[in-house]
């Protein structure tokens, strides 16, 4: 498709305001690593591939030394500083990366129509049992990366860096454009 | 295309999502080495048709590396492991060899 | 003629016409039809010509494997050549045109080619063109090109979109016939996960043309039932007008779903190509009937059995009025029985084999139908299409018999399953001496990442000729696949008991050479008998060789109908048994796959990742002229109105030198390495020493591979005990994180380090020049930005006209430069405010070829200019940058090698036309004598060459064999047109020497 505007969505797809994310790298298992980022949460440290959320407040895992803490924007640089002074004593990396990245919400008219919009462009496996809400998978979104998780059946987040956000928004709207429903999920 | 399984997330990647770093269990040989263990650690790799240990990153994911032990022939995969493993292990070595009991670790 | 028939037809609507166009002809179908069928029922006989001889084409198939019948479909930005009639489905307003003939089909020139056939024999091409050799460029490749080629390439950009679709599934069966069906039935009742494609728009496959009663029901009934109780399973995905293409490692498999090809006006994607990763895979692909090779086989009229009975059971359409019948099988007689009962004359089945019985043959008889035995077909007549068979014995040589009129021939060679999905990944076959067809060996399946066996086979695609074994294999195949009993009670069948095949490779048996130059094996490549023949006496053995050498089997049919045939006939020139011969090998795709589907949603906006910096679209607004590096858009420049490119870089370098400019460097790789070992690991990374960086410091650095050589520069700053930002180039961000990774979790993962890419983080602006330091005061900064507070090299952290920053006194351009960066967010507002206030100083936005232009006056290497990945650091004079008192550092072990430490390599000088010119990228400096090859010996490279405006005249580095010790020398360099250029050895360093203008 060299030219977008000729496409009608049927999921539709919008970038959120700016997200406060944090990296934090460490020893995931050390109770100070879980203390620190609850104090900042509310949460408990998520299982692999698990992204917890409460409120304007989340946490992923995103391998097994690293999480990312989500907050209001405005309150990064305070919590960076906190993860500094609380695990002072321990080897880690506490970063704002919120300027990094884009975040996309998509919303479709069905769940199904959510999973094959989003297996258009993913080599993910988006099948219920396989990726079920609240679980995030770091793939690739054709040739970008990309993070994605369903906030709820019909709904989903993804992730990708900033520098190709125009990039994958376009993707979006090409793949969640009408006539391309699959009927697969 | 193959599929591998990432050790750390637990996720079956797509290779797409892959990135290959060549055969793994090399020791290095730094200033000091004599030139024929350099040469060996620079460039001799055991290019194997059969059971290859092997780097593999997964880029597209957790980003981490991880070891595969893959035979280049056939394409069996007989297990992904950390990558912070010195030396082949034990249980894969195992598995291999219930496989194909003529083969041996070269 | 051929012509449509008042009854049957179990496919069309007879009351809905469609309209389409063949050759600008308006014609008429039915809603249901395909192009052939409606092509036929207009008695359009003559579809097309073939490659070679230009021979008149019609349609010998009714599916995928049909060779002939290909034609451009559309017009302009739709227009699609060389797409079967038989799997095109008619719709309103379709346009098709027959290819490969000139004038028109019915006339044409190039059929000349007929009456040269026997100067274009198997190899021709080999033997003619290559010698003598100037005749290949100026004689020989332009006639080839003028008569090569099937369909033309279309012209203009496609306007249809396309996608790709990603599914994992426990099962995918290939094949939505009877066999497929009830696999999916089965495994469907297990749980799995099952997705069935089927190539065409109907279930079912050739059971119901064949008549099948199963279960009391006719097969029509039982595939409606069947899909009904699939419909109910939420975890069966049924999917028509989707073929299965390609099947590849690890269950992964492509399948090609034409989603409008029927309905073009639907605004819908035109394909889908969906990427399958699949556990397991049951292949139900059916088989393909083989043409019997007897001289005039090609002629239109003369088509397979099974397609002659496809179109009148599918599409109410007959061949012909009056039918033959030929076949080595009692399959075939099915074909007669069909015709028959449709009320066509039969004229006669002819049948080699001697005394064939059985129940197909029975009936036939009893119909009344004329059976020929132990007879073959001596040679069918006619030339635009078939008038009649002359017949003789099969045990003969031809040259007598009676003829049979007749305008239709059917004929049957047996079936060979379609076994291309089976073998794509490895899966081998083995020849079944009764049915004379390869078949899948279950022993030797395509093995998957566990290990086993990841393909399964069912049906006619196993070798199974009835519906009972058919569905039989079926169940065994989902047990066998799924590791779970199938307990499904299958349906009762009624259908004939069939008798043995004849292997009857040719008829008749004893045909001379010129009745053998006339039975077409390949019909679209035009390869005979006679060309195997020939290619098996000139010592061509091996099949794979004989394919290349005769072409046969490598037309866009890729030998579905030919390579049976073609083997036994080399084979039996060879003396050989056909497995000994073996096949050639099946590649995916299974029939060709649209272009378009391959790309998938890749074209256009998104073809691939465009990155843009968050300042991107103010350099839009103000007309920058863009270059890729990687994938980011970089200015290049920013032309004014009338300035070319040169006119630009000259304004902006001179405006950056003369007062203040400005870049967007955010591009630029950004990465923190923190942790107790940061220093300790920043040792190995670089040559030089890191660690003993002081926090508020910037240091640049070399960083080598352990090949020793160079790989990336940049420059660190060291931001705490703990903590380094990393700088690398605009392209080295990710794989030098990539780098340090592999370093960390693979070598020394006892390092205390974390490293992160931050690269996108922040947006980066370099403010360069005289007046740098005023703006920034003008602004206003809550820190002192004084040559004093701080120095060249040094870096901190500032609040810059309201901008939490962080400002670096590093310099690229040799020029007083802050590098400032800010969050990614709030760049481009920097950038504007940057841009607003520096007006007094006419503040110069510059663009990537001022940056390489002023950092080459500067004598700064750039990584990919002076370094090629084989040069290292010592090569650039940059011995200073490396550490002798670190024991080790990567490339440290590796610049000790002999080659490294080596006196005589080519190393960096600048260089400067004698007449003041710009030297041409990447001459070469000309030593005296010439190589073994005549060419000029060399001595040396230009890495980098630009028109100075600073100092205005060209000016060049280069690596030059001792070249430091040269200085002053005058070398020849090549200009790339023949000639040479004259160019003295100077310093690398061609403006401000003594670096006064950045130091203050
Ligand atoms: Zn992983």
């Amino acid at each position: 498709m060299s030219d977008l505007s000729t496409l009608t969505p049927y999921v539709s797809v919008s970038e959120l305001p700016l997200q406060g994310m944090i990296t934090l790298r460490a020893d995931l298992s050390q109770k100070t690593v879980a203390t620190a980022v609850k104090a900042i949460t509310g949460l408990a440290m998520p299982a692999p591939r698990a992204i917890l959320e409460k409120g304007a407040y989340g946490i992923a895992w995103m391998s097994h030394d690293e999480v990312m803490i989500l907050c209001p924007y405005a309150e990064c640089a305070a919590h960076v500083a906190t993860l500094d002074k609380k695990l002072a004593k321990l080897h880690h990396l506490a970063l704002d990366m919120s300027d990094a990245r884009a975040v996309f919400e998509i919303t479709a008219p069905t769940a199904g129509a959510l999973r094959d919009c989003l297996a258009k462009l993913m080599p993910t496996d988006f099948h219920p049992d396989s990726l079920g809400v609240g679980e995030l998978r770091r793939s690739r979104v054709a040739q970008a990366a990309a993070a994605v998780w369903l906030t709820d059946p019909k709904t989903a987040q993804l992730f990708a860096f900033r520098s190709v956000k125009q990039y994958v928004h376009d993707l979006l709207r090409v793949s969640g454009a009408k006539g391309g429903e699959v009927g697969y999920f | 295309m193959l599929l591998l399984t990432c050790p750390y997330c637990g996720v079956s990647a797509d290779e797409t999502e892959l990135s290959p770093g060549g055969e793994a269990h090399l020791k290095r040989f730094g200033p000091g080495s004599s030139d024929e263990d350099f040469e060996g650690y620079l460039f001799m790799r055991h290019n194997q048709k059969g059971v290859h240990f092997e780097r593999w990153r997964h880029t597209y994911g957790c980003g981490k590396w991880f070891l595969a032990a893959r035979c280049t022939a056939t394409l069996e995969v007989f297990g992904t492991y950390s990558a912070q493993t010195p030396e082949h292990p034990k249980e894969i070595i195992a598995k291999i060899q219930a496989k194909r009991s003529d083969w041996s670790l070269t | 003629m051929s012509h449509r028939l008042p009854q049957g037809g179990r496919l069309i609507d007879k009351a809905r016409t469609v309209a389409f166009e063949f050759n600008g002809q308006k014609m008429r179908g039915l809603a249901g039809d395909t192009l052939a069928s409606a092509l036929l029922a207009e008695d359009q006989m003559l579809v097309g010509r073939s490659f070679k001889y230009h021979r008149p084409r019609g349609i010998v198939a009714s599916g995928a494997e049909e060779p002939n019948a290909l034609v451009g479909l559309g017009r302009d930005a739709r227009f699609e050549p060389n797409q079967r009639v038989t799997t095109t489905e008619l719709f309103e307003g379709l346009e098709a045109q027959s290819q490969n003939h000139w004038p028109s089909l019915e006339n044409d020139i190039g059929v000349v080619n007929n009456y040269l056939a026997r100067f274009l024999p198997a190899g021709f091409y080999y033997k003619t063109f290559i010698h003598p050799r100037p005749f290949w460029k100026h004689v020989f490749e332009p006639i080839i090109r003028q008569s090569a080629g099937l369909g033309k390439a279309p012209k203009d950009r496609d306007a249809d979109r396309y996608e790709h679709f990603y599914a994992n599934v426990d099962l995918l069966i290939i094949g939505g016939g009877i066999a497929g069906l009830q696999a999916a039935l089965d495994a469907g009742k297990q749980g799995k996960r099952v997705l069935l494609v089927e190539q065409t728009a109907h279930w079912g496959g050739r059971a119901p043309v064949d008549g099948i009663e199963l279960g009391g029901k006719s097969a029509d009934e039982w595939i409606t039932a069947t899909l009904a109780a699939l419909g109910k399973m939420k975890n069966v995905t049924l999917r028509t007008r989707t073929m299965g293409a390609g099947v590849y490692d690890h269950g992964y498999a492509l399948a090609y779903e034409r989603v409008t090809d029927h309905a073009p006006s639907v605004d819908a994607p035109r394909h889908r190509l969906w990427r399958i990763r699949a556990a397991r895979i049951i292949t139900a692909t059916g088989a393909i009937e083989r043409p019997l090779s007897f001289a005039g086989n090609d002629i239109p009229g003369v088509m397979l059995a099974s397609a002659l009975r496809d179109y009148l059971v599918n599409y109410g359409v007959a061949a012909g009025k009056r039918i033959v019948i030929a076949t080595n099988n009692d399959d075939g007689y099915r074909s007669a029985l069909v015709a028959k009962e449709a009320g066509l004359e039969v004229a006669a089945v002819i049948d080699p084999r001697p005394d064939a019985t059985g129940d197909l043959i029975e009936a036939a008889r009893s119909a009344g139908i004329a059976i020929k035995q132990g007879i073959a077909i001596a040679e069918a007549q006619g030339g635009k299409r078939v008038t009649g068979v002359k017949i003789c014995a099969q045990d003969s040589d031809g040259s007598t018999g009676e003829v049979i009129a007749c305008d239709a021939v059917g004929m049957s060679g047996g079936w060979s399953p379609v076994v291309h999905l089976w073998s794509h990944c490895g899966g081998k076959l083995i020849w079944d001496e009764a049915q004379a067809c390869f078949r899948p060996d279950p022993a030797r399946p395509p093995l998957s990442h566990d290990g086993e066996g990841f393909v399964f086979v069912a049906g006619a695609a196993d070798g199974h000729s009835t519906a009972a074994a058919s569905l039989k294999s079926a169940q065994a195949a989902v047990a066998a696949a799924t590791g779970q009993a199938v307990k499904s009670r299958l349906p009762k069948v009624v259908e004939p008991e069939l008798g043995a095949l004849a292997p009857i490779w040719i008829m008749p048996a004893r045909a001379p050479i010129q009745k053998r130059a006339k039975m077409w094996l390949d019909f679209q490549n035009d390869v005979k008998v006679s060309d195997v023949q020939l290619a098996a006496r000139e010592g061509y053995e091996s099949v794979e060789h004989t394919k290349r050498y005769t072409t046969l089997g490598m037309a866009t049919d890729q030998g579905k109908l030919s390579n049976i045939n073609g083997l036994a006939v080399l084979a039996d020139a060879l003396q050989a048994q056909i497995p000994a011969v073996g096949t050639t090998t099946f590649r995916p795709p299974y029939t060709p796959i649209s272009m378009g589907a391959i790309a998938g949603e890749a074209r256009g906006a998104v073809f691939q990742p465009l990155r843009r910096t968050p300042i991107f679209d103010w350099h839009v607004e103000h007309g920058a002229d863009f270059e890729p590096v990687g994938q980011w858009r970089r200015p290049y420049c920013y032309p004014r109105a009338g300035e070319d490119r040169h006119a630009a870089v000259t304004r902006e370098i001179n405006a950056t030198r003369g007062s203040l400019g400005l870049l967007d460097a955010s591009t630029l790789g950004k990465i923190i390495v923190k942790g107790p070992d940061a220093g300790r690991f920043m040792d190995m990374l670089y040559t030089n020493m890191m660690s003993t960086l002081k926090p508020g410091r910037c240091r640049y650095g070399l960083m080598c591979n352990e090949n020793g050589f160079l790989m990336d520069d940049g420059v660190v700053a060291r931001l705490d005990e703990e903590t380094f930002l990393v700088h690398t180039t605009t392209g080295g961000a990710d794989h030098i994180h990539a780098h340090m990774e592999d370093w960390l979790q693979c070598e020394w993962w006892d390092f205390k380090v974390y490293t992160a890419n931050v690269t996108e983080r922040w947006a980066q602006v370099a403010v360069v020049g005289p007046n740098a330091r005023k703006l920034l005061e003008k602004l206003g900064s809550d820190t002192d930005l004084s040559a004093e507070a701080l120095p060249f090299m040094a870096w901190t952290d500032a609040k810059i006209g309201g901008f939490e920053a962080r400002v670096f006194r590093i310099s690229f351009s040799g020029e007083l430069s802050f590098e400032i960066a800010v969050p990614a967010s709030q760049g481009l507002d920097f950038w504007k405010s940057l841009i607003e206030a520096g007006a007094e100083w006419n503040i110069t936005p510059y663009g990537t070829e001022g940056l390489h232009v002023m950092r080459a006056e500067k004598g700064f290497i750039m990584i990919g200019d002076e370094t090629d990945g084989t040069v290292i650091p010592q090569d650039l004079g940059l011995d200073w940058a490396i550490s002798k008192k670190k024991e080790d550092y990567l490339g440290k072990r590796a610049q000790a090698r002999s080659f490294m430490d080596n006196p005589d390599r080519w190393k960096l000088v600048g260089l400067e036309a004698l007449d003041g010119g710009v030297l041409p990228d990447g001459a070469y400096v000309i030593r005296a004598g010439k190589n073994a090859n005549g060419q000029n010996n060399v001595q040396g490279r230009v890495t980098s060459t630009y028109y100075s405006p600073t100092l205005k005249r060209g000016i060049a580095m280069a690596l030059i064999h001792n070249g430091p010790d040269r200085m002053g020398e005058v070398v020849n360099l090549t200009d790339g047109k023949g000639g040479q250029i004259k160019a003295r050895i100077c310093s690398t360093i061609f403006f401000d020497p003594e670096g006064e203008k950045q130091n203050v």
